[in-house]
């Protein structure tokens, strides 16, 4: 065995590997398949473009269709953000003070949607929501409404739907913060006569304030340039910027259009992300 | 004060349920007799899933799906796995900006990823090719592998290499029989949720797949957009049946381990 070993040593053609090199196969992939590619095609949009690039952004950034779309999906994007924060956060706080038993039972609630196709959970929404889905059926059988409400291909659709696909991501983030508070520091805030309101409001809140911060940027850049849920579920009067980019491709086939508007979309994910970067601890999934 | 948090945990079970319940509703729904969705349903049959088998176009995009993960799932959880083994035993600096860049396939909008793949599939007449699709969806998949083997490598101990290459082993030897044995429960949930990423993709595969390659998730995308075929819901039910199982053998997985 130790001679075998031995003669692997110093057998000949010995493959030098060091940890160190081992990263470079997978940066030399993501930058030939990835990067490479978006640089690619915002180059080329403008090289290709005739007359002057700059001045065609600066036109779509200025036309009233762009700025209302812009808006639509900055103000779609909160809305799901802030209430995906509201049921993450009470879903994140059980999960952290539960048994054995109630935990695995949220954390199936959590993981299972988590990881079904994001084109089945919206197709369920959809079952639920339309003017023969369940809600509205149920409240004309009740007797509470006699002609269906427009629950769908509207705002109040694209809202709900996006909440419940990008609730999870919510949950985990608070969650991994959640789990790292010292339980003492509450126990030590309760023996000294503070209420549990009182602890939470003065040491647990303040302390998975981290979590809020990562979960609501990292769900925010999810929102902001989400497309299957407001394509499939939005109406008319509902298009958002990953939307308008698809529509310039595959309907009226405007790459230099379409590539103004990605450039835009893009340039705001990663000045969040730069954010998300910056507050939220990397060194964490290193072990640090 | 035991009132507020029953009161949280009331929430949290009300909010559970809205989270399992459209899960739950699709599966009850899969097994409906009627064209019409209707819940609950009037009559119990499993006429979708007999349609959804035996539609030849529908198991085709199957097996399209099914090919492309598999190979997505090779090349992402392969080079990932190089790349997190780096991150964790390497020594050098910019580790914090090496991740954030690896993590950029998850952050950057599908959509802007897939049109410029788009743009530069079309001239390179790569459009409709399954190993192409593969190779575009690993970009998406790697963010994913890198997550789960940065935390499951850390969980191993560095000191057994360490006593490997003491006694005289190689590096390669090192890498191939201590290594890579301990980390196979990571490198196996690494391998299984790439697939999942690859097999649920629906954006990059819409641009790229053009006619020949049109993959699960197309199909099921067009057929939503135009009129809803009541065998959705079966097919939805098969996809929910898949990643439910890939959970729990992961989870068998991990508990064996412990």
């Amino acid at each position: 065995m130790t001679e075998a070993i031995m003669r692997r040593r110093v057998g000949p053609g010995r493959f030098q590997m060091k940890s160190e090199n081992l990263i470079y196969p997978v940066l030399a992939f993501l930058l030939v398949f990835f990067i490479l590619p978006i640089a690619w095609f915002f180059i080329k949009s403008a090289l290709d473009y005739e007359g002057n690039f700059a001045a065609m952004l600066l036109e779509t950034f200025t036309s009233p269709l762009f700025i209302t779309v812009a808006w639509k999906t900055i103000w779609i994007s909160l809305l799901v953000t802030l209430f995906a924060l509201a049921a993450a956060y009470p879903i994140a706080y059980s999960l952290t003070r539960s048994s054995s038993f109630t935990f695995t039972l949220i954390i199936i609630c959590v993981i299972v949607p988590y990881f079904t196709s994001i084109i089945v959970r919206t197709y369920s929404w959809m079952i639920i929501l339309g003017t023969k889905g369940i809600i509205n059926e149920f409240l004309i059988y009740v007797g509470v409404i006699d002609k269906p409400l427009n629950l769908m291909y509207n705002m109040v659709g694209v809202v709900i739907g996006m909440t419940y696909v990008l609730l999870p991501y919510f949950v985990l983030t608070l969650f991994a913060t959640m789990k790292s508070i010292d339980v003492w520091l509450l126990q030590a805030g309760r023996s000294m006569g503070a209420s549990n309101f009182y602890v939470f409001r003065k040491v647990f809140f303040p302390l998975s304030m981290p979590g809020i911060v990562s979960g609501f940027l990292i769900v925010y850049i999810l929102a902001a340039g989400f497309f299957v849920t407001p394509a499939l579920m939005g109406g008319p009067n509902d298009v958002m910027m990953a939307m308008l980019i698809q529509r310039n491709i595959e309907v009226t086939l405007d790459w230099p259009l379409a590539s103004a508007l990605s450039l835009f979309l893009l340039v705001v994910t990663l000045i969040i992300y730069a954010f998300y970067c910056k507050y939220t601890d990397m060194d964490k999934m290193l072990g640090k | 004060m035991f009132n507020q948090i029953r009161l949280v945990n009331f929430i949290s079970a009300i909010l559970c349920v809205v989270l399992i319940a459209p899960i739950l509703i699709v599966v009850v729904m899969s097994f409906g007799a009627s064209s019409y969705m209707i819940f609950p349903p009037d009559s119990l049959s499993t006429r979708w899933y007999e349609e959804f088998f035996s539609s030849p176009e529908w198991m085709s995009s199957l097996a399209s799906s099914f090919l492309i993960a598999l190979l997505a799932s090779m090349i992402a959880t392969t080079l990932g796995f190089l790349g997190a083994y780096s991150l964790v035993r390497g020594k050098y600096g910019n580790k914090k900006l090496i991740i954030s860049f690896c993590l950029l396939p998850l952050i950057v909008p599908t959509i802007i990823t897939a049109v410029a793949l788009y743009f530069a599939s079309v001239p390179l007449e790569l459009v409709g090719s399954k190993i192409w699709i593969a190779v575009c969806h690993a970009a998406l998949a790697i963010p994913v592998v890198l997550l789960i083997l940065l935390s499951s490598l850390q969980g191993i101990d560095v000191s057994v290499e360490r006593a490997a290459e003491g006694m005289g082993a190689s590096k390669l030897y090192t890498f191939t029989r201590i290594v890579i044995p301990m980390a196979a429960p990571g490198i196996m949930s690494a391998a299984f949720f790439s697939f999942l990423t690859s097999f649920d993709e629906l954006i990059v595969s819409l641009f790229l797949a053009g006619l020949e390659s049109e993959t699960l998730p197309v199909r099921i995308w067009n057929s939503l957009i135009m009129n809803m075929e009541p065998v959705i819901a079966s097919i939805s039910t098969v996809l929910i049946l898949i990643t439910i199982s890939l959970l729990l053998i992961e989870l068998m997985v991990r508990k064996l381990r412990a």
